[in-house]
């Protein structure tokens, strides 16, 4: 049933964005995470996101959304020099994490509005099999 | 008997068939928004209706719609080519033709039950 289709793509969209969204609240709060657990600054996440086709018996050219890996932004961290933070090298300098807030932001906005289209999509195409169910009455 | 009653409804059962595997590609371009190298797709409703028809017409089981990429408005540099403007517009397009078909295909049932009333 081709109008199901649109319920699996658009979860799977809305499964994607949730996942940017997380990744992207994660390096907004560790923006100023000096030592994550492997002693080292915390570095930027980043999605990568995949076209991912759907079952063989469905409409030709239909492709869900998936999250195809998770990769560490590998930019120099940031060096902030502060000769009296206890985690300062010998020049007074400290590693702060590549994290760029203003990046962070944009990519939050965006993944909001993607995730709102896609509930958008899949209203319509609830209230247009509703309306398909009472077909004839 | 029941012949020219499938036939009567065949043209709208195919528009609706056809609206319905339209708003899944839509709905898909709109998923794939931001999915690097993903290319919007669509398909021409009417040469797909003209030849779900004559497929119909001749017996043949109905071909599936021959889905094409569409034409990038603009270039972008992650080799996307989804226009979100124009696919929410398709969709709510696309949307309210649907409803029309099945307006149409209900009006449909409806003459027919008339009929078999009196």
């Amino acid at each position: 049933m081709s109008l199901f289709d649109v319920f699996s793509v658009a979860s799977s969209a809305l499964a994607a964005q949730s996942q940017r969204l997380n990744v992207t609240a994660s390096n907004l709060a560790n923006a100023d995470s000096v030592a994550s657990p492997d002693g080292t600054a915390y570095k930027a996440r980043q999605v990568i996101f995949s076209a991912a086709p759907q079952d063989e018996d469905g409409t030709a050219g239909v492709t869900g959304v998936t999250v195809a890996g998770v990769i560490e932004d590998q930019s120099p961290a940031k060096s902030v020099f502060n000769p009296g933070h206890p985690l300062a090298d010998a020049q007074g300098y400290v590693k702060m994490p590549n994290v760029n807030v203003v990046d962070e932001m944009v990519n939050m906005m965006s993944a909001s509005r993607s995730y709102q289209s896609n509930v958008d999509v899949m209203n319509t195409a609830k209230t247009l099999l509703q309306k398909t169910l009472t077909l004839g009455q | 008997m029941i012949d020219p009653l499938d036939q009567m409804m065949q043209f709208q059962t195919n528009a609706l068939t056809l609206r319905a595997q339209r708003q899944t590609l839509l709905a898909a371009n709109i998923a794939n928004a931001d999915t690097p190298n993903y290319k919007a797709v669509d398909f021409d409703f009417a040469k797909a209706l003209s030849s779900a028809q004559s497929a119909a017409d001749s017996g043949s089981p109905p071909a599936q719609p021959e889905v094409l990429y569409r034409a990038p408005s603009q270039a972008s540099l992650d080799g996307n080519s989804v226009d979100m403007d124009a696919e929410r517009g398709q969709f709510a397009d696309n949307t309210v033709r649907y409803e029309a078909a099945l307006r149409v295909l209900g009006a449909q049932i409806k003459t027919m039950l008339a009929a078999c009333q009196d």
